[in-house]
């Protein structure tokens, strides 16, 4: 029996324990997330740009796309995305003649399942932060001459971050547990290491408790983080008030 | 028993006439796995309404609990909401199942008649997740009750719990309605992880019927019957939510 006292252990480093395994594991969805969230920031961007644009075509595709995203659960997008763009790919390169055997990197296709899901929740957060920026900040702009990019790049930009941190930091929690359904696709993260530790060990509640706690811990330091940021983000408000 | 009886025969019914209602619209690969997504489809109904009607009156206590004074309750409760809310809930099912069910039936006595079926464990763990996230929410519900409100309740001479009943729980569900909303949304979403845990739920039906095909329009299906419900849930919580509102405007016009 799993007699979690008994067990710790099995937690050491080195050759006698698992700790270096789930280490790694860590390290693994650390990476996951932070990948997911560059591609998702950028990915967020674009969405938001379409939402808040002229075009009525790209605004309906960018609406359809986050009320799917909200809607379908995250388990679903990700497996859709694994064996989607697994055949997407394969259909595509039939198309060019080549016909070779191969598998979508599991890494890599938790990272684009992570990071679609993660675009639609930040259009939102940037579309609000893009519509928070006083109006005339950017009539400034326009007075001293500056061109579209120039008042997108150095007025719009640098001031939707401090409207957005909020709602990313949020954003940041959330992709940070949803990187655990990774390891329903094999993915080497925290939580695949621990279940393979746990089953060899035969010491599964160990394990997913270890999972759970670096979890807390994780999500734990990214809350400090968060709230040390949003002080930051702050600081120009508080002027402008006083 | 009677009651279970009937509402399976309900259910089988249901699923029937729903399987061939659709029959004529239906794609082949559709209708030949009909009554498992519509299978499916009531089992993750059961467990959204079921976590969710126990997830709100553990939250609601929880609540109550991380407003008060007394150390020894708002403690606990804080406790409670920061380890649910910061580990995933895919980690919370596994930990329950595969980690708490290992103790077999001579580890767990009669609690293992709950863990050893994913139902339970997926009920069981759903609603603990949900009730941290929502008793969060409500908390910020009942902090932002206006003060002079229970200023005035005191005045009048009520009591703690009539003060509770009557002035601030009415007031905090209106506030917190629209964040518990999206929780109840994101937990129809996350309720398709107690597929990992063995249970048959619309999540578990689809990837079994996409593992004998590997054929990607079952997801599609999946995905359409998903939107059926999260769009029908945001519809009856909106009407909850006009529902909630009436009393305190109707006050008001006085």
């Amino acid at each position: 029996m799993d007699f979690v006292p008994a067990n710790i252990g099995l937690l050491s480093f080195g050759d006698q324990g698992w700790g270096d395994e789930l280490l790694a594991g860590c390290l693994i969805t650390i990476q996951l997330a932070l990948a997911s969230l560059s591609v998702g920031l950028v990915l967020g961007l674009l969405l938001a740009g379409a939402k808040l644009s002229q075009n009525i075509v790209l605004r309906i595709l960018a609406e359809a796309y986050i009320a799917f995203i909200r809607a379908v659960p995250e388990f679903l997008i990700i497996l859709l995305f694994y064996f989607g763009s697994e055949q997407l790919l394969r259909y595509l390169l039939g198309l060019a003649g080549i016909s070779i055997a191969f598998e979508l990197p599991r890494f890599l296709a938790a990272v684009i399942g992570l990071s679609a899901i993660f675009a639609a929740y930040a259009a939102e957060v940037f579309r609000g932060a893009y519509l928070s920026v006083p109006e005339g900040q950017i009539e400034a702009g326009v007075a001293i001459g500056m061109t579209n990019g120039q008042i997108f790049f150095r007025i719009r930009l640098p001031q939707m971050w401090r409207f957005a941190i909020p709602g990313l930091g949020n954003l940041w929690m959330v992709l940070l547990k949803d990187t655990s359904l990774a390891a329903v696709i094999a993915v080497n993260d925290l939580l695949r290491q621990s279940k393979i530790a746990g089953e060899s060990e035969r010491a599964p509640l160990t394990f997913y408790l270890a999972a759970g706690a670096l979890y807390l811990l994780l999500t734990g330091v990214s809350d400090i983080f968060r709230e040390r940021l949003e002080r930051r983000a702050q600081r120009g408000l508080a002027r402008s008030a006083g | 028993m009677a009651i279970g009886q009937s509402y399976r025969e309900i259910k089988i019914w249901l699923s029937d006439s729903a399987c061939i209602g659709l029959s004529p619209v239906s794609p082949e690969l559709f209708a030949r796995s009909c009554p498992r997504f519509i299978d499916g489809f009531f089992i993750s109904i059961e467990l959204l309404v079921l976590a969710s009607l126990f997830g709100f009156v553990i939250a609601i206590g929880l609540a109550v609990a991380r407003t008060s004074n007394v150390g020894a309750l708002s403690v606990p409760a804080f406790v409670y909401c920061y380890v649910f809310r910061g580990t995933p809930l895919l980690v919370q099912l596994w930990i329950f199942y595969f980690g708490f069910g290992s103790f077999g039936a001579e580890g767990l006595g009669p609690f293992w008649l709950v863990f050893r079926d994913g139902y339970w464990v997926g009920l069981v763990v759903l609603t603990i997740n949900t009730s941290a996230y929502a008793a969060e929410i409500f908390r910020g519900g009942i902090v932002n009750v206006p003060h002079g409100q229970i200023e005035a309740a005191l005045a009048i001479g009520m009591g703690w719990w009539t003060k509770l009943r009557r002035i601030m729980l009415p007031q905090a569900l209106q506030i917190s309605w629209p964040a518990y909303s999206n929780e109840i949304i994101l937990l129809l979403k996350g309720s398709a992880l107690v597929s990992t845990i063995t249970v048959l739920d619309l999540m578990g039906q689809t990837r079994t019927v996409f593992s004998r095909s590997y054929n990607l329009e079952i997801f599609l299906y999946a995905i359409l019957l998903y939107l059926v419900l999260s769009g029908s849930l945001t519809i009856i919580l909106r009407i909850l939510e006009a529902r909630l509102r009436t009393p305190t405007q109707m006050s008001r016009q006085h």
